[in-house]
């Protein structure tokens, strides 16, 4: 009995140093699912001799949360734009020293200066997108041109709805022709009904799933982002497009951040000016199928995916940009949402 | 003559349906498509893709290893935990922490999840490999537990303490008296610790940390993208392994047991 | 001496693992964090009860859960039956059958189950190919019943399984010796007795199934949301630890209350509570 108790203490022992005999420095990055190029962790684990710990998230708010019960436990973050305003505020994320980033020169303008970080001290933009609408040219006979044909009952179970309090509620208000950030009671109770009375047309509420969902036809329209639609259309037989209504949407930027109690900033400041690299970016850009911000990467992925590049709703032009909005929020205004969209799935 | 067709009707449609899901995993884990409607031609490379898959991998081997260690070290939590409980002389104090020893399996598992994530946060315990071990030793001692008080209820009193009046230490008495009458409940409760701990998706998903993931939070956040069709292969592999091991199982307790 | 010392650290362990768990669920539940001041409130209770929602969203899962529990009832019984009534020789290889899909990652069964009754499913393509019109078999609450059903079938099976087994034949033979018919023996004789393997199964299957939420997410298509979808939600997206903590306390509640009601029959379990 002895003997096997102190050979489980030694295999036990054993288990934990060995996982600690990585002697390298760490840097724990948490990023969206499906989000990056794995080779180019890869690559920078061998370039910097770093150990690369990599996590994924579904939600803004799923990050959030994590970040806040354990502020330390990640280095690098990837929120979108809105995400990062609240954590700037909150000093969750620390002021980069953009002099060791060379590439952000790289960064078109259109993505610098912008609202959640005026100065460009605290992000670097990686990927964008947008929020449309996907369909299977096949089975919808007249392109879709307005979040209308979401809620016109055209599509009874053959429509699936994003599973996200924001995203769904912004295609609503969008439709009714308010701001998608709007706190005014009246607008959102209007936005509200309008989405319980299309339950029934709903086949599901799905985040990712909507690729799987489409591409087996289980559905025929769905609200989705650029990076899902493109990823859609580039897994089919060329039978699915992507669009944005006229009355306008949701664009996001997803940023690279450090967290304030990083302890290996030093390193997450390589990170984030690798990632920048045309090379890098643009193989991030090809894998994962969302906008890149830099107009060089944007030629490169013109040669290899001519598809991608074409299609105006990945890539709006800035004056389409100008009919879109970009989420805001605190913590009253996530409360406010979260309670409409918890009555949206009570019925 | 009927009623026994009739119960054979039965229990194939009720195996059926238990079996349905897993052989359509097997099936699938051979189909060169990589979409579940269609059907791409036989194919192995979902297999050869599992080797390659360090991040399944991984997964599995933090499931296997948290699910060892914690069934190892449970059960010794266990095993004192119901020698105590079965030397109590006092009952309500007895009383008190047989049932605060039961909680976590009268909890569901939401909350117990819930809880100890709140605690390691409250301890300042960063979480990750250890909170999640933590967790699952928690939450499997009160089985081993259940599984070994009525067989120390059930022990000749006598035999204990006739070993001490004949001069051995209380240590040995116990190691040689009887640990011994326990093993059959000790190897149930070993064997339901290892189960939960394997298959235990929401008290994990609270309590792990950055770069832990077992099996279970792999598969929920595939399940969420996409899954990856390697984990049919996986899930077909294991499903092989345990119908091996406890056929073998099971004839051999055959041999030894004739009764059974 | 060496009981003081092993007692001391036993209670250390529950008290630090078990208790202060729960202790600060229910700190949580009676607090809320104005700013950095936390201080007491029935707030985060009054909010489940008066925002129809929430209430809506137990009765809900306590509605589904407990259509579960009776199907499984139904079909575990008779299930059990026909496992104890086996002979030795295949009992053993039957039952061993029966357990062997819990070894399997129960989130990877319920979603294979997606392929089985999905639109373009295995069952509809069946059905398209006789001729028959597609069935919605999926995101709707009869989905989620069914994969809480397919979980939890087996806790209903073996503690019944195991009661049946322990009942003593002689009894049975005594009353068939009096004079009962078939119907008779089971309903005054074995049925009570497995009583306690009911109540151990009807627990083991309704207080799961009243705080899912993978089940919910997987097969409702996140139509509706269930009280273990909210608190999962709270805690992780909303981020009201304190909110979340209200609902998991009332939740923890009425669990504990409907294990009392549970009848337990004669609860003498003296060879202990193996599962096989």
């Amino acid at each position: 009995m002895k003997k096997i108790v102190s050979l489980i203490l030694i295999c036990v022992m054993s288990i934990f140093t060995l996982s600690a005999c990585d002697d390298r420095p760490k840097l724990k990055i948490f990023n969206w699912g499906e989000y990056i190029d794995e080779s180019v962790l890869e690559e920078f684990s061998e370039k910097f001799g770093v150990k690369i710990v990599y996590d994924t998230f579904a939600t803004n708010e799923e990050m959030y949360a994590k970040i806040k019960a354990d502020p330390a436990s990640y280095d690098i973050i990837f929120p979108s734009e809105y995400m990062a305003k609240r954590m700037i505020d909150e000093g969750l994320i620390s002021k980069i020293d953009m002099s060791k980033i060379p590439n952000f020169e790289k960064i078109d303008s259109m993505f610098k200066g912008l609202y959640y970080d005026p100065n460009n001290e605290y992000t670097v933009p990686y990927l964008w997108g947008t929020l449309g609408i996907l369909y299977n040219t096949n089975n919808v006979k007249e392109p879709p041109t307005s979040w209308d044909v979401l809620f016109n009952g055209q599509y009874n179970k053959r429509l699936l709805m994003i599973d996200s309090h924001r995203d769904t509620i912004a295609a609503a208000l969008k439709y009714l022709g308010y701001s998608l950030n709007t706190t005014d009671p009246k607008e959102l109770d209007e936005a509200m009904q309008l989405l319980i009375k299309q339950k029934p047309d709903v086949l599901a509420y799905v985040v990712d799933e909507v690729n799987d969902k489409m591409l087996g036809e289980e559905a025929d329209i769905a609200i989705t982002w650029s990076g899902n639609a493109i990823e859609t259309m580039m897994s089919s037989d060329g039978n699915f497009n992507y669009i944005i209504p006229s009355e306008g949407s949701n664009w996001f930027v997803d940023v690279m951040c450090i967290t304030e109690q990083s302890k290996v900033k030093d390193i997450a400041t390589e990170f984030i000016n690798f990632m920048c690299e045309k090379d890098i970016a643009t193989r991030n850009c090809l894998e994962v199928t969302y906008s890149t911000p830099q107009s060089e990467v944007y030629e490169e992925v013109k040669k290899a995916n001519p598809e991608f590049a074409a299609n105006k709703a990945a890539f709006p032009s800035a004056e389409e940009l100008k009919y879109m909005e970009m989420f805001i929020t605190s913590d009253d205004i996530n409360r406010m949402y979260d309670e409409i969209w918890q009555k949206i799935k009570a019925e | 003559m009927v009623k026994k067709l009739i119960k054979n009707i039965y229990s194939t449609l009720v195996y059926l349906f238990l079996y349905a899901p897993i052989l359509i995993m097997v099936v699938y884990s051979f189909n060169g498509s990589k979409f579940r409607n269609k059907w791409g031609g036989f194919s192995l490379k979902w297999y050869k893709e599992l080797f390659n898959n360090h991040e399944i991998i991984r997964a599995l081997w933090n499931t296997l290893i948290i699910a060892a260690v914690s069934a190892i070290i449970s059960t010794i939590i266990g095993i004192a935990a119901s020698w105590l409980l079965y030397r109590m002389k006092n009952r309500k104090f007895k009383s008190v922490i047989l049932n605060t020893s039961y909680l976590p399996m009268l909890n569901p598992d939401i909350v117990t999840g819930v809880s100890m994530m709140i605690l390691f946060v409250f301890i300042a315990l960063p979480r990750g490999f250890a909170t999640l071990l933590l967790a699952h030793i928690t939450f499997s001692v009160p089985y081993i537990v259940q599984s070994l008080l009525p067989k120390f209820n059930q022990l000749n009193k006598n035999t204990y303490e006739a070993a001490l009046d004949l001069g051995a230490t209380p240590w040995e008495a116990f190691y040689k008296v009887i640990l011994p009458e326990l093993i059959p409940g000790i190897a149930t409760g070993m064997l339901l610790a290892f189960t939960l701990s394997i298959d235990d998706f929401v008290i994990s998903f609270f309590t792990t940390g950055p770069g832990v993931s077992n099996l279970s939070i792999m598969i929920y956040s595939m399940t969420r993208k996409g899954i990856n069709p390697s984990i049919n292969a996986l899930s077909t592999i294991m499903f092989l392994s345990v119908l091996f091991l406890l056929i073998t199982v099971n004839t051999r307790l055959k041999d030894k047991n004739p009764k059974n | 001496m060496k009981n003081k010392l092993l007692t001391s650290t036993y209670v250390a362990w529950i008290f630090i693992f078990i208790v202060l768990p729960l202790a600060l669920i229910v700190f949580y539940a009676f607090t809320v964090n104005d700013g950095n001041i936390v201080r007491f409130t029935m707030g985060n209770f009054i909010k489940f009860f008066t925002e129809g929602v929430y209430l809506k969203s137990l009765f809900r899962s306590i509605y589904l859960a407990l259509v579960s529990t009776i199907i499984c009832l139904l079909i575990g019984y008779p299930m059990a039956m026909i496992l104890a009534g086996l002979t030795p020789k295949i009992q053993s290889f039957c039952v061993t059958l029966f357990v062997l899909p819990m070894w399997m990652n129960f989130l990877m069964r319920t979603y294979a189950w997606l392929t089985i009754l999905e639109n373009n499913g295995l069952i509809n393509t069946l059905l398209v190919k006789l001729g028959f019109g597609k069935l919605e078999l999926l995101y709707n609450q009869g989905a989620v019943v069914l994969g809480m059903v397919y979980n939890f079938l087996p806790f209903m099976v073996f503690p019944i399984y195991s009661s049946l087994t322990k009942t003593d034949h002689s009894i049975i033979e005594a009353a068939q010796d009096l004079g009962a018919n078939k119907l008779r023996v089971f309903w005054s004789v074995t049925f009570p007795l497995s009583l306690p393997g009911i109540a151990s199964g009807v627990s083991m299957v309704f207080m799961p199934a009243v705080t899912t939420f993978v089940i919910s997410r997987l097969m409702g298509g996140g139509h509706t949301s269930l009280i273990g979808d909210i608190i999962e939600q709270q805690f992780l997206y909303a981020n009201d630890w304190n909110f979340a903590s209200a609902i998991s306390v009332i939740v923890m509640i009425i669990l504990l209350a409907s294990m009392a009601i549970v009848p337990k029959g004669k609860s003498e379990e003296p060879e202990g509570g193996g599962l096989w």
